[in-house]
C-alpha cells in the first residue's frame, strides 16, 4: 500500500512540476519570441510587408536589398494569398504591425494616422518623380508614400489568332464584344477579364468618359455612359465568349500563355513572361472607349512604400525607405525591370531604361503616357470594393445597373462623409 | 451504457474496505484544488478568448470604430441601425437559412444512408468505414481549393466539364454567376463530402446499439424486413442520435466560413453572416463598430434559436425525452 500511495504522490508532483514548467515556458514565450527583439541596442530591427509578386526572383530581390542595408536588420514578410489588403489592415492594428509596407495611396491611412509623412524624404528629389505619382500620394501638401513602380494595365492579344479570325484591334467596347465572338472556338475563348471581372470596372468607368470621384471628391462614376458600359459588359458575360472560372486570375499570364483565351486583361508586369511564351505573337491595346464621348483607358496602378506612423521604429523605417527607394537607384532599376516590367516612377531611371525603349514594352509605355489614369488617393479600398460589387450585382448576377450603382453610392457616400465631412 | 454498468457491479468489489475511505478523505481534502486544476485552464481560456472579446465587441458596437479597436467617438445605436438596414447583412441571414435548409437534411440522409450500407457489409467493413471517414480530416480550405480549381473549374479541362463534355454539354462556369445558382452545388457537395463520414460514424455506433431482439420480435410479429422494419424500429431507435446530429449540423452551418470565403471571392451573393461580418469588420472596410454590432445581433439570434431548439427538440432534457 505505501508503495501505491507513494507512486500516486509521485505522479502528482510530477504533474505539478510539469504544469509549472508549461506555465513558465508559456510566459517565457510571451515575453521573448515576438519577432522584434529590438532591445539589444546595436542595430534596429524592422519588419516590412510585401504582397507576393508572381514573377520569379522578386522575393529574393527584396530580401537582397534588405540585406545590403547596414543600419538595421530588415525582415521581409512575403504575404501570399489574394487578400493582402485585409491582412495588412488587420496587422496595422496590432503590436506585430510592420514598420513599413507596400500598398496603394489611400486617404483613410492618412486620416487614421497610420502612415507617416515622408515629405522631407521626397522633397529633395521631387522633380525626378513622375508628377502624377507625386500628386496621387499628396494630401494637404504632404507626401505620404514613395512610389516604387508604376504598373499600367491593358489588354494583351494573340496576333496570330486575330489574323486567323480576320479581326482588327477593337476601338470600341462593341467591337471588342464582336471580336470576342469571332475569336471564340471550342478550345479558345475570346476574352479573359479575370474570373470576377473586378479589375476592369475602373477602366470601364474612364472609358465611358466618367471618373471615380471628381476634383471636389464627389461621386463621378454614376453616369449614363457607365450604365451603358455595364449593360454591354453583361452582354459579353452571357455571350459564352468570355473565359470564366480559369485556374488563374487576370494578373497571371497563364490564361493567355496556355491558349485558353485570345485576349486577356493583364498588367505590364507579365509582359516578359508572355513574350517568352508567345514570342512575337503578342500585341496590346487599351480598354476601348465605351461611348462616343469616352476615350480609351489604361489603369496606371502600382505599388508604393509607406512607413507605419504608429510603429516603434518610425525614424529607422524612414531612413531605410530613404536609403532604398530614394538613394539606391541601382536597386530601383533592378526592381522595375529585372523581373516583371514596370514603368519606373523616377524620371532619370525611366529615361535610361533601355528595356522599355523598343518593341512592345515601348508601346506599353506609350499607352501608359497617353491613356493612363492614376490612383485617386481619395478613392479608398472600401469605395473600390463598392464599385467592384457593382460588377457582381449587375454584370454577373444580371441585376439592374441603376440599382447596383445606387447601392454603391450609399456605401461610397458613407465613406466620403467620414473622410471629407 | 447503463446496461453495462448494472451488469458488472462485482468488479470493483474486491478492493479492501480501507481504500475507499482513504480515497474519499484525500478527495475531500483537495477537492477545491482538483476543481480548479481541471476547470481552471479551461475557464481562463474561456474568459480570455470568449468573454473578453464578446464584452469588447459589445463596447465597440456603440462607437465609431474605423481602423481602430480603441475608439473614442460614442455614437449610440447608429451601428445597429446601419446593420439592420444593411441589405447585405440581412441578406446573409437568408443565405444562411437557405444553406442550412440544403445542407442539414442532405447530410443527415446521406450519412445515415452510408451508415446503413456500411453496417450491412459482411467483409471490408473497417476499410469502408475508414474510407468514408477520411475526408473529415481534410481542411475546408484545401477541399474548397480542390473543388474550385480541379473539379468545378470553369474551363474545358475541369473534371465536371470534362464529364459533361462527353454528353455534348457546353462548359459551365460554376462559380461565376448566381444565375443559375450552380454555386450551391459546389458549396453543398464540398461540405457533404467533408462531413458525411463523421456523422456516418455516429449513426453506425447508434445502429450497433439497437438490440437485435427488437428485430427478432418484429420478425415474429410479421414485420417485413426492409422499409417496414426501418421505419418502425431503426428510425425510432436512432432518434436521440438524429437529434444530436441535426443540432451539430445546424451549429456547423452557422459557423460556415471557409468554403464560402474561398469559393466565392468578390461576389455579392452566397455570403453567410460570418463572411459578411468578416468583410465589414476585418476586410477592406475595417469598420469594427458596425461589424461588432452585427456580431452582437448574430449572437442574440443564435441564443434565441438555441433556446427554441431546446424547447422543441427537447435536447439536453435527459433520457425522458425519448
Amino acid at each position: 500500500m505505501p508503495a501505491f500511495s507513494n507512486s500516486s504522490w509521485d505522479r502528482r508532483s510530477v504533474l505539478r512540476a510539469a504544469m509549472g514548467l508549461a506555465a513558465a515556458g508559456g510566459l517565457a514565450a510571451c515575453g521573448g519570441n515576438n519577432g522584434r527583439g529590438g532591445g539589444s541596442g546595436s542595430g534596429k530591427r524592422l519588419v516590412q510587408y510585401f504582397h507576393a509578386y508572381g514573377e520569379p526572383g522578386t522575393e529574393q530581390a527584396v530580401k537582397r536589398y534588405a540585406k545590403a542595408y547596414r543600419e538595421a536588420g530588415v525582415t521581409t514578410q512575403w504575404i501570399t494569398g489574394e487578400n493582402f489588403e485585409s491582412k495588412l489592415f488587420s496587422a496595422l492594428l496590432t503590436d506585430n504591425a510592420p514598420d513599413l509596407f507596400e500598398f496603394h495611396p489611400q486617404i483613410q491611412l492618412v486620416r487614421s494616422g497610420q502612415v507617416a509623412d515622408l515629405t522631407d524624404l521626397v522633397e529633395p528629389v521631387k522633380d525626378d518623380f513622375n508628377q502624377a505619382d507625386i500628386a496621387s500620394h499628396t494630401v494637404d501638401g504632404k507626401i505620404y508614400g514613395i512610389r516604387m513602380i508604376d504598373d499600367p494595365q491593358f489588354f494583351f492579344y494573340r496576333k496570330s489568332l486575330f489574323e486567323k479570325a480576320g479581326v482588327d484591334v477593337p476601338t470600341t467596347l462593341d467591337e471588342l464584344i464582336e471580336a470576342a465572338a469571332k475569336l471564340t472556338t471550342d478550345k479558345v475563348k475570346g476574352v479573359f477579364l479575370g474570373n470576377e471581372l473586378d479589375a476592369v470596372i475602373r477602366p470601364l468607368i474612364w472609358a465611358a468618359g466618367a471618373d471615380t470621384l471628381d476634383e471636389k471628391n464627389r461621386i463621378a462614376y454614376h453616369t449614363e455612359g457607365v450604365k451603358e458600359g455595364l449593360v454591354k459588359l453583361r452582354k459579353l458575360f452571357t455571350s459564352g465568349d468570355l473565359l470564366l472560372g480559369a485556374p488563374t486570375d487576370f494578373w497571371d499570364p497563364s490564361a493567355l500563355n496556355q491558349g485558353l483565351t485570345a485576349i486577356q486583361w493583364c498588367g505590364m508586369w507579365a509582359m516578359p513572361q508572355m513574350q517568352q511564351a508567345l514570342g512575337d505573337d503578342l500585341g496590346i491595346f487599351p480598354f476601348p472607349k465605351v461611348t462616343d464621348a469616352g476615350a480609351p483607358a489604361v489603369y496606371n496602378g502600382g505599388w508604393s512604400m509607406f512607413v507605419n506612423a504608429k510603429g516603434k521604429n518610425v525614424e529607422a523605417a524612414k531612413e531605410y525607405v530613404k536609403w532604398l527607394w530614394i538613394d539606391q537607384k541601382e536597386y530601383q532599376e533592378d526592381w522595375a525591370l529585372s523581373y516583371g516590367f514596370h514603368v519606373p516612377p523616377r524620371v532619370s531611371i525611366a529615361e535610361s531604361a533601355d528595356k522599355l525603349k523598343s518593341g512592345l514594352p515601348a508601346e506599353g509605355v506609350r499607352l501608359f503616357d497617353e491613356y493612363g489614369h492614376f490612383d485617386n488617393i481619395g478613392f479608398t479600398q472600401a469605395m473600390i470594393d463598392a464599385i467592384e460589387d457593382v460588377v457582381a450585382d449587375c454584370v454577373r448576377s444580371g441585376g439592374d445597373p441603376e440599382a447596383a450603382l445606387d447601392k454603391a453610392d450609399g456605401k461610397v457616400e458613407r465613406e466620403l462623409k467620414k473622410l471629407f465631412g | 451504457m447503463s446496461t453495462t454498468a448494472t451488469r458488472d457491479p462485482k468488479s470493483p468489489a474486491p478492493a479492501t474496505p480501507a481504500t475507499p475511505a482513504r480515497r474519499r478523505r484525500r478527495l475531500r481534502g483537495s477537492s477545491t484544488f482538483n476543481f480548479w486544476l481541471f476547470t481552471g485552464p479551461f475557464l481562463l481560456g474561456l474568459a480570455i478568448f470568449v468573454y473578453v472579446p464578446i464584452g469588447w465587441s459589445l463596447w465597440l458596437s456603440f462607437f465609431d470604430a474605423r481602423f481602430t479597436v480603441t475608439p473614442s467617438e460614442f455614437i449610440g445605436f447608429d451601428n445597429y441601425r446601419y446593420m439592420l438596414t444593411n441589405d447585405d447583412f440581412t441578406g446573409s441571414l437568408v443565405t444562411f437559412t437557405v444553406f442550412a435548409a440544403f445542407i442539414v437534411p442532405t447530410t443527415w440522409a446521406f450519412s445515415l444512408g452510408l451508415a446503413l450500407m456500411v453496417n450491412r457489409l459482411r467483409f471490408l467493413r473497417a476499410f469502408f468505414r475508414s474510407v468514408f471517414f477520411l475526408p473529415t480530416a481534410v481542411s475546408y480550405v484545401a477541399a474548397a481549393l480542390i473543388w474550385k480549381m480541379s473539379i468545378f473549374s470553369g474551363v474545358r479541362f475541369g473534371l465536371m466539364n470534362t464529364v459533361l463534355g462527353w454528353f455534348g454539354v457546353d462548359d459551365i462556369a460554376w462559380l461565376a454567376s448566381p444565375d443559375p445558382p450552380w454555386y450551391w452545388l459546389v458549396l453543398v457537395t464540398v461540405r457533404l463530402w467533408l462531413q458525411a463520414g463523421f456523422f456516418m460514424i455516429l449513426f453506425l455506433a447508434a445502429l450497433q446499439n439497437i438490440p437485435q431482439e427488437l428485430y427478432e420480435a418484429a420478425a415474429i410479429d410479421g414485420a417485413k424486413p426492409g422499409w417496414q422494419t426501418f421505419r418502425h424500429i431503426t428510425l425510432p431507435q436512432l432518434r436521440a442520435t438524429s437529434t444530436a446530429v441535426i443540432l451539430l449540423l445546424l451549429v456547423q452551418a452557422y459557423q460556415a466560413f471557409d468554403e464560402f470565403f474561398n469559393l466565392l471571392s468578390k461576389s455579392t451573393w452566397g455570403r453567410p453572416p460570418l463572411v459578411e461580418l468578416y468583410y465589414i469588420a476585418l476586410g477592406e472596410n475595417q469598420d469594427y463598430g458596425a461589424g461588432s454590432a452585427g456580431a452582437v445581433i448574430l449572437t442574440l439570434l443564435i441564443c434565441v434559436v438555441t433556446l427554441l431548439q431546446g424547447k422543441f427538440l427537447g435536447f439536453g432534457r435527459g433520457d425522458e425525452s425519448k
